[in-house]
């Protein structure tokens, strides 16, 4: 039998935004157990929303996540709202929509880049953030933040989107349909990202519907749900637009429903700021009380369905606030897609289900307990991804996506 | 199938073992049920409904531990919630882990944060919280106290 090895991705690791520690079990070149360890991080957030007000608690679970800083707060307020049975006004649901659906494209751009950094393509990392700062400017002018926007309350929204605005944001959001579709075909026809995503970290369907998979990491197994959809909420019934799936549930897949998935939130905002320019009306219905009972919230966030559940006694705090943020789910499914692959591609795998980036690499080297034996850190991982990306290029000829300039304005 | 097939289908399966059904709104119901039938149940809305867990939470309230079992319906677009009340002194239940494996992480949680204990769960250890966290202190429960 040959000898197993540990390979340790985290506590801290660029692959992750929060800290995880995911413990590859190899022998030779295969990976064939997978550890899980989570807890890095773990705030007490549900214990803390029990001594926050109603009000303050939307702030609080903003900050849960730096990139899902409107799903949160989005899925936190409906819950509140089923609660206590809390109108909201048409046009305050179309402002949490747009929102909504800006966060989509900024964080898919966010995974794009940095699934390009992973196997070796930097010009992909590079113009797909370049591109994600003309979506946090457009969040900027509508919210005043280009993160942790404040807008979600009970009720409503914090801002109206000022009629005025509405030309340029939808200037600007049509200036990113050109770049997402050079993305698209970049990835979708480059024969050297098929070899190195294809057929690489496979999630069935059916083991996508076990573990409760959701967002993109469920619709490229073609587990056909979101929660937009599926659970009409804010103003989705009102609106038009595809669920993206795909068949696979490779990496490659993963990263074509999220591509694909950008044009629909475009499509979305358009609609919204169409209604939002026809109308006018207020976004607020203030309520003043949230009557005792309890709620369910959710969102359909960049990675999937979040979910708040809020227990009220009829008091201003919740006496129960659960909180569950999709990687919860979707981190588990690691242990299916990553058995059997190598090392070299087991960076993509891990990252495929983009298990929320903040970033922080801070990884040492580490020792075997045992042995003395040096084991691999983040830089080796990533070394063996663009190595393998290196000997594909030599092997094949192909010099891998090729993106034109673009002009700045 | 629509949701008063469901519901019907629910009673008919479960019978006494509901102790109280509450129709929220159109899109949620929630079901209380003895905690022995938490498996039965479970088996139903997997089996007959295609369900998914979204999650199970628990709260500590003067009456027991409640714990609540989240099941989207997707194709139908409502969620049921699976009540279960525990006793204080006997907080334990069946394991859904081995039929649903989303629960395996969703029970290591409630445990070790409120204390229920799930018996039959292929791999109870802790999740979020330290290895070396304290025996018996459950940080959800009213009665945890902080200390520094």
């Amino acid at each position: 039998m040959n000898k197993r090895t540990i390979v340790p991705i985290g506590p801290y690791h660029a692959l992750q935004e929060e800290p995880e520690f995911f413990k590859l079990h190899v022998e030779g070149e295969k990976v064939v157990h997978l550890d899980i360890e989570l807890g890095y991080n773990h705030r007490g957030i549900e214990k803390l929303s029990e001594s926050k007000t109603f009000e303050e608690t939307i702030f609080l679970v903003e900050r849960i996540c730096g990139i899902c800083s409107t799903s949160h707060p989005l899925a936190c307020v409906q819950a509140v709202e089923d609660a206590g049975e809390i109108p909201v006004p048409e046009r305050a649901l179309f402002i949490r929509s747009a929102v909504g659906e800006l966060e989509r494209i900024h964080s898919h751009l966010l995974w794009l880049g940095l699934a390009g950094h992973f196997i070796g393509f930097n010009t992909i990392w590079m113009w797909a953030w370049r591109f994600r700062e003309d979506v946090l400017n457009i969040l900027e002018l509508i919210t005043g933040n280009r993160n942790h926007y404040g807008m979600m309350k009970p009720g409503g929204v914090r801002r109206d989107i000022n009629k005025t605005d509405i030309p340029a944001i939808s200037k600007l959001l049509d200036s990113l349909q050109d770049p997402i579709k050079l993305f698209r075909d970049a990835v979708v026809q480059d024969p050297l990202i098929h070899a190195r995503t294809k057929g690489i970290g496979i999630l069935t369907r059916e083991k996508a519907q076990d573990y409760g998979a959701l967002g993109p990491t469920a619709r490229a197994s073609g587990y056909d749900i979101d929660v937009r959809r599926d659970h009409p909420h804010a103003a989705y019934p009102m609106l038009d637009f595809d669920v993206i799936t795909c068949e696979k549930g490779d990496v490659f897949d993963k990263a074509v429903v999220r591509i694909l998935e950008m044009f629909e939130s475009i499509r979305i905002i358009q609609q919204c700021l169409t209604q939002l320019e026809k109308s006018g009306g207020p976004v607020d219905s203030n309520p003043k009380t949230v009557p005792a009972g309890e709620g369910i919230g959710f969102y359909e966030a960049p990675r999937g369905e979040v979910f708040h559940y809020v227990r009220s006694d009829g008091s201003n705090r919740p006496i129960r606030h659960k909180v569950r943020a999709p990687s919860f789910m979707n981190v588990p499914t690691n242990r299916e897609t990553v058995l059997g692959a190598t090392v070299a591609d087991a960076t993509i795998i891990l990252a495929a289900v983009d298990p929320c980036y903040c970033c922080t690499e801070r990884m040492a080297v580490a020792v075997g307990h045992h042995d003395g034996e040096r084991l691999l850190n983040a830089r080796d991982l990533m070394r063996l991804s663009c190595e393998k990306t290196d000997r594909l290029m030599a092997e094949t000829g192909l010099r891998g996506p090729s993106l034109p300039d673009f002009q700045r304005e | 199938m629509d949701k008063f097939d469901i519901i019907t289908t629910i009673q008919r399966q479960l019978g006494d073992r509901i102790l109280a059904v509450q129709r929220k709104s159109d899109q949620r119901i929630y079901i209380e049920i003895t905690p022995q039938s938490v498996q039965e149940a479970s088996r139903l809305m997997l089996d007959e409904f295609a369900a998914r867990l979204q999650i199970a939470t628990g709260v500590d309230t003067s009456n027991g531990y409640e714990v609540m079992y989240h099941w989207a319906l997707d194709n139908e677009g409502f969620v049921i919630t699976l009540r279960v009340l525990l006793d204080h002194a006997s907080a334990e239940l069946d394991s859904i882990a081995l039929m649903c494996p989303a629960a395996e992480w969703i029970e290591r949680e409630m445990w070790e944060l409120l204390g229920i204990e799930f018996n039959g769960h292929p791999d109870l250890r802790h999740l979020l919280l330290a290895d070396d966290w304290p025996e018996g202190n459950y940080p959800m429960r009213h009665n945890h106290e902080v200390t520094t």
